[in-house]
């Protein structure tokens, strides 16, 4: 058994003059303060990667630069899958007794550290270096690939994928802590500029500068009571062009597995944190994991199904397209959201019962997946 | 094993390898074949027929080199022979179209551009 006792998350955006650890420490001393728990007491330290400050062995430079001596202490690559994945080692660490606080921290200044171009560059890398990358795509053309056969599919059409940005910049407009500020209706997403047909701009999450950390622990340090209840992953390849059939992909093997480790239906969920990193990948992760029926998303995101009064309130501080996207710490804010909901300290933005959470995250180009189930107990 | 030459290496051909041992075919070069572990592969090029499977068109790219080349449509194919690649393609290409590869510049190599199999298109961009 695990709880997570504390999170931590910062504005995301421009973070002018901070380094990636100074994200990373701004987070970790947050998330610290909310468990209640001093520097001494955390015993291990699971971070991401900083494309901005690659480092052979980041957790460590962290932990030195932090003022901890942890008995246990890596990074963890998994792309966008980083932060949940780093979660389920954390789980697992803490039940087999090798660990009683782990901390989980991400950072990057990859806005304001890195150029635009630099950042795109970087991540198209997760293409293959011989057959893909020199044909100059980037992460949006990978998941344009994607968006074209999901929609040639299903039937899904440019503005029902634009409903997931619209939505996502309204849940941001109640976040003080989101990059964006300003409302945006489906006609302004049509209208943004192409990046990777069928993907504009508006359907893309933004690069920023941002931190997110929590803490898991054995046992509650406060009155927050959010145990982990399960988790599970599916890797199925790493490239698009090695990617198995829309209905074989890791999201439906990993949740398949998780609702069978657990016994909890999808019928039992009371709120969802769902990767986002572009609209066609959060309206295909929630049909692939029983969110929705094939092809329907959009329209039960118009019909208010996952809007923070709805019966499925879905990434209620904007998500990756909206709060923003530093790299592993972007699908961290999810579950750093998920627990001041689940806790009943999400202000404005509370929702009625998040009594039992599903998150999903999804690194690489639909390579890597982690689902995992949070209860309030 | 022989090794053929490919775009890749800057020959203007598509290859893939097929293992001895259980029959499956694979695209990315190995040692060994991704589906069995066996080691007996043979190499072949490939008739560069093949159909669409998705599409996307590049409008915004991250270099120099490829800047000037936008819009350019990344495309996978389903070759005829049983495995899929990435390639360029040309920009009225849609999902379920028959194509053909030609080779064309891009960015300082060569790379596989397929054309609608109906309507060659033999222009170099």
């Amino acid at each position: 058994m695990s709880y997570i006792t504390g999170v931590g998350l910062t504005s995301y955006g421009k973070h002018e003059g901070s380094s990636s650890l100074d994200l990373m420490s701004q987070a970790a001393a947050l998330a610290l303060a909310d468990a209640g728990l001093a520097r001494g007491e955390i015993d291990g330290i699971l971070c991401g990667y900083s494309t901005v400050s690659p480092h052979i062995m980041l957790a460590t430079v962290f932990a030195e630069h932090f003022g901890i001596q942890p008995s246990y202490a890596h990074a963890v690559q998994v792309g966008g899958a980083t932060g949940l994945a780093m979660t389920m080692l954390a789980h697992t660490l803490v039940e087999a007794g090798m660990a009683r606080h782990v901390l989980v921290v991400a950072g990057e200044n990859r806005l304001t550290g890195q150029s635009r171009d630099a950042s795109i560059q970087a991540l198209a890398q997760v293409g293959h270096p011989d057959y893909e990358v020199p044909l100059g795509p980037t992460i949006p053309a990978y998941y344009g690939l994607v968006a074209s056969r999901y929609m040639h599919e299903y039937g899904v059409t440019p503005e029902d994928l634009a409903e997931f940005a619209v939505l996502m910049r309204r849940h941001a407009l109640k976040h003080p802590g989101a990059q964006f500020h300003e409302p945006i209706t489906v006609a302004d997403v049509m209208a943004s500029k192409p990046v990777a047909l069928p993907l504009k701009l508006l359907d893309c999450c933004p690069v920023s500068d941002g931190g997110a950390a929590f803490v898991v622990s054995r046992e509650p340090t406060n009155a927050a009571r959010v145990r982990i209840r399960g988790c599970a992953q599916a890797h199925t390849h790493q490239h698009v062009t090695a990617a198995p059939a829309l209905n074989k992909l890791g999201a439906e093997i990993a949740i398949a597995k998780l609702k069978a480790a657990t016994g909890i239906a999808i019928s039992d969920v009371r709120y969802a944190a769902v990767y986002d990193s572009f609209t066609i990948t959060l309206a295909m992760l929630l049909e692939d994991l029983g969110l929705a029926a094939r092809g329907e998303a959009a329209s039960r995101v118009r019909s208010g199904y996952f809007s923070p009064d709805g019966e499925m309130p879905l990434n209620t501080h904007g998500g990756l397209l909206s709060y923003g996207h530093c790299g592993v710490g972007g699908a961290m804010a999810h579950l750093v959201e998920t627990h001041l909901q689940m806790t009943g300290r999400a202000g404005d933005r509370q929702v009625r019962d998040a009594s039992l959470a599903l998150l999903h995250g999804d690194g690489g180009v639909l390579s890597s997946h982690v689902s995992m189930f949070l209860e309030r107990v | 094993m022989a090794r053929l030459a490919d775009w890749t290496t800057g020959e203007a051909a598509i290859v893939y390898q097929s293992c001895a041992a259980c029959g499956a075919t694979q695209y990315f070069r190995r040692g060994f074949c991704a589906s069995c572990g066996a080691t007996d592969l043979r190499e072949f090029r490939a008739s560069g027929e093949g159909t669409v499977y998705a599409t996307s068109l590049v409008c915004r790219a991250a270099t120099p080199e490829t800047k000037a080349h936008v819009p350019y449509n990344i495309v996978l194919v389903d070759a005829n022979e049983g495995f899929r690649l990435m390639a360029h393609g040309d920009n009225d290409l849609a999902i379920g179209d028959r194509v053909t590869v030609r080779f064309v510049q891009f960015a300082g190599r060569l790379v596989p551009c397929f054309a609608k199999a109906s309507q060659p298109d033999k222009r170099e961009r």
